[in-house]
């Protein structure tokens, strides 16, 4: 994008000018993320850059922030070599919430992934009956407010079977609040929305014909779903799971009010350091997070590529 | 013939003529039904393969919420456990002073009540409407419990005066019927006098309808600094060549992936009075080292790090319909005279105007249920209206009141979805 041979001083100087507020956008955009790493290896307790780190002193800087991660609720931090990590793997409160939150992410994004690559597959059909109010009702949970649905949640979850009760069904079968399976299950809900979009996405570039050869050339449905379509609507699948784990991985709200003390996840760690006694260690963390969304999202970018360029489209 | 030009007409009609009244498929069977026939099973072969997630999302989040909903119109806590005293408010209007059937009726539900440990559910309903009678139930529960002799009305009011009070029979009234729509009166700051009026709170009660004002406000400011922020953004990434601008969506991009807490941590170790911004405009000399700014824990901060957190979700829609604009039209505008401001402002902006509609209303359904964010930066002036609905869901425990504060916002961002829907269409959000 040059200035036009025909543009006057002035436009040259606006268009400088709008450069340079660009600039300064993408500044407030991208500083307060990285601004935080360094911040994370101060050595002292201030969430400000010190003097000594601003002349590069070594001094100035330290891991006892991501030392401090592992110690915090460690039974014996003093230890050495192998008693010191396997104390850490056992009893780390960190440690125990990243665990949480794989499990729990994995596992939901599993769910929503299958259930919502099934449903794209059939929206994305053109006899698909009443589309657009499906379709508005599956994306819903990305819309309504977060605490609206971590409140309906609280109460459903707490008795599930609430409501056999108006067909004589007994109403009282166990609590969903308070177990992995119920975090699972909201986080699924949570995640479905991504999946959909993302896959349906993918879904419209896709030429049908290929599977109609499939099934002239013998394929019965099974063979031409794994062996036509899922091949190459995988990346959009990809980056729907993607989106559905890191949904997952952040969520905290409904993690509040759903969750027993047993499904500490990282966000559910980090709301209480934030809300209580916030410390540099919560920099740490959020430093570790910073470097996972990066893996995540050269992922997903590689992936997006490698979609338009196997299925024959045209970037953007 | 109507329509004797129209080659299909003459093939359908030669058709017609030939196989006595209807066309049929190889295997003699009329087409129609057989079309018809295949249609209705790819309809439902589709339909199946939605059927799954949808069950799924219906039983885990709509019927959740509804149940949820229906607790802001429909409270038993105290009818179900003050059976005789609801029944005689049912046989008498409002207006009629309390008998002593009336009397007699509120002693033996309260025995019952603290006999069955019910009264402090029955004492935690009529705390929503008059303040501080919960303890009055709880106190005189025990006191019942050891014995309670006639004359019932006497012998309350020697317990504990407050019985006698107008306001909480007329409160008491007003519970006991399950069915209420008391809490959305509440909700907009309204109640019920005790003559069955609709009344405005006092002043020093009236929270909700400002919060709500407040929440759609702040909403609107931040959908206006994110298209401001937005608009020069998307359009640089949509005029640079793709090479360049694909390396520049990743700053965008960044943030967007990035964990929500994480960027509201980041502001608020940069806000802080002993924070980097502080800091670097005490090191320039614009304030005094005194003079640091508060930042944070107010609605500046709500709406800094809520800009921040929202921007991505302005950049993408505008930036995907400002790739299709075609530049030559711009081009024309000026080659045809118009100056580079009247060609941006008659030529281009419209154009862009989808993805406007598009972002700000994402923008802006997202920001009126923030919930985490305002919690952590807002201090007491940056609090918006799910917080109000989280402190009534965890602190009073008035569910009835949170449930009917949720079905307002809940209304409110149905209607905007509603637009957005037609507007844009479900189909065009993009992610990225």
């Amino acid at each position: 994008m040059a200035v036009p041979t025909y543009a006057t001083p002035l436009e040259r100087i606006w268009h400088y000018a709008y450069l340079v507020i660009c600039g300064l956008i993408f500044f407030f955009l991208i500083a307060p993320i990285i601004v935080i790493i360094p911040l994370s290896f101060n050595a002292e307790p201030y969430f400000t850059f010190t003097d000594r780190m601003l002349s590069f002193d070594p001094e100035g800087y330290s891991m006892r922030w991501y030392r401090s991660l592992l110690t915090f609720g460690m039974q014996n931090p003093d230890a050495t070599g192998w008693a010191f990590w396997s104390d850490a793997w056992q009893n780390a409160n960190w440690v125990k919430a990243a665990k949480n939150s794989i499990i729990i992410g994995v596992f939901s994004t599993l769910l929503a992934t299958v259930l919502g690559t099934l449903a794209a597959l059939g929206l994305s059909r053109p006899e698909m009956p009443f589309r657009r109010a499906i379709m508005a009702i599956l994306i819903s949970p990305m819309i309504v407010p977060l605490i609206i649905t971590a409140t309906g949640m609280f109460f459903f979850y707490s008795n599930p079977c609430e409501l056999l009760g108006l067909v004589g069904l007994p109403t009282n079968c166990g609590r969903l609040a308070g177990t992995y399976l119920g975090v699972i299950l909201a986080h699924a809900t949570l995640g479905i929305p991504f999946v959909i979009i993302t896959v349906t996405a993918t879904l419209v570039g896709f030429d049908q014909s290929l599977n109609r050869a499939a099934a002239s050339l013998g394929a019965n449905p099974r063979t031409t779903f794994f062996r036509v379509t899922m091949p190459l609507i995988l990346p959009g699948v990809i980056s729907g799971a993607l989106f559905a784990f890191v949904t997952s991985f952040d969520e905290v709200v409904a993690v509040l009010f759903i969750a027993g003390p047993e499904q500490q996840t990282i966000p559910r760690q980090m709301w209480n350091g934030i809300r209580e006694q916030i410390s540099p260690a919560i920099l740490a963390v959020a430093t570790l997070l910073v470097i996972f969304s990066i893996a995540l999202l050269t992922t997903v970018e590689l992936l997006r590529r490698r979609s338009e360029r196997i299925r024959g489209v045209t970037p953007r | 013939m109507a329509n004797a030009l129209d080659p299909h007409a003459a093939i359908a009609t030669t058709a017609t003529g030939l196989t006595d009244g209807a066309l049929r498929t190889a295997d003699g069977r009329p087409l129609v039904r057989a079309l018809a026939r295949s249609q209705s099973l790819a309809r439902r072969r589709a339909f199946l393969l939605v059927l799954p997630l949808l069950a799924f999302i219906l039983i885990t989040f709509v019927v959740p919420i509804g149940q949820m909903l229906q607790r802001s119109f429909y409270n038993d806590g105290f009818s179900a456990h003050m059976p005789q005293l609801s029944q005689w408010f049912a046989d008498n209007p409002r207006g009629v002073e309390p008998d002593d059937a009336a009397w007699t009726a509120l002693a033996t539900d309260l025995q019952a009540a603290a006999e069955g440990r019910t009264i402090g559910i029955v004492g935690t309903r009529i705390n929503y409407d008059v303040p501080g009678t919960r303890s009055l139930f709880t106190s005189t529960g025990r006191q019942v419990r050891r014995g309670l002799e006639p004359p019932y009305q006497a012998a309350l009011l020697d317990i504990n005066e407050d019985w006698g009070s107008p306001q909480l029979w007329s409160a008491m009234r007003n519970a006991a019927t399950p069915l209420t729509g008391n809490f959305y009166l509440a909700a907009v700051d309204r109640s019920r006098a005790d003559d069955g009026s609709i009344v405005q709170v006092e002043e020093r009660q009236q929270v909700y309808v400002m919060l709500f004002m407040r929440t759609f406000w702040l909403s609107l400011v931040i959908t206006a600094i994110t298209f401001i922020l937005g608009f020069p953004i998307a359009h640089l990434l949509a005029t640079l060549p793709m090479r360049k601008s694909n390396l520049l969506m990743i700053l965008v991009l960044l943030p967007f992936w990035t964990s929500l807490l994480v960027r509201t941590t980041s502001w608020m170790v940069l806000l802080q009075q002993q924070g980097v911004i502080n800091d670097v405009l005490v090191w320039l000399g614009v304030i005094g080292g005194s003079q640091r700014l508060q930042m944070i824990y107010n609605q500046t901060g709500t709406i800094i790090a809520m800009t921040h957190i929202l921007l991505p979700f302005m950049i993408l829609p505008l930036y995907s319909v400002m790739r299709t604009i075609n530049p030559s039209y711009v081009r024309a505008a000026r080659s045809l005279g118009a100056t580079s401001w009247t060609a941006f402002r008659r030529v281009y902006f419209p154009q862009t105007l989808p993805g406007l509609g598009a972002g700000a209303l994402l923008v802006f359904i997202l920001a009126v249920g923030y919930y985490i964010t305002p919690a952590l930066v807002g201090g007491s002036s940056g609090q918006l209206i799910s917080n109000m609905i989280a402190m009534h869901m965890t602190d009073t425990l008035n569910w009835s009141m949170a449930a009917a504060l949720a079905a307002l916002l809940l209304g409110a961002v149905l209607l905007l979805y509603w637009v957005y829907d037609r507007m844009v269409g479900i189909d065009n959000l993009k992610l990225g």
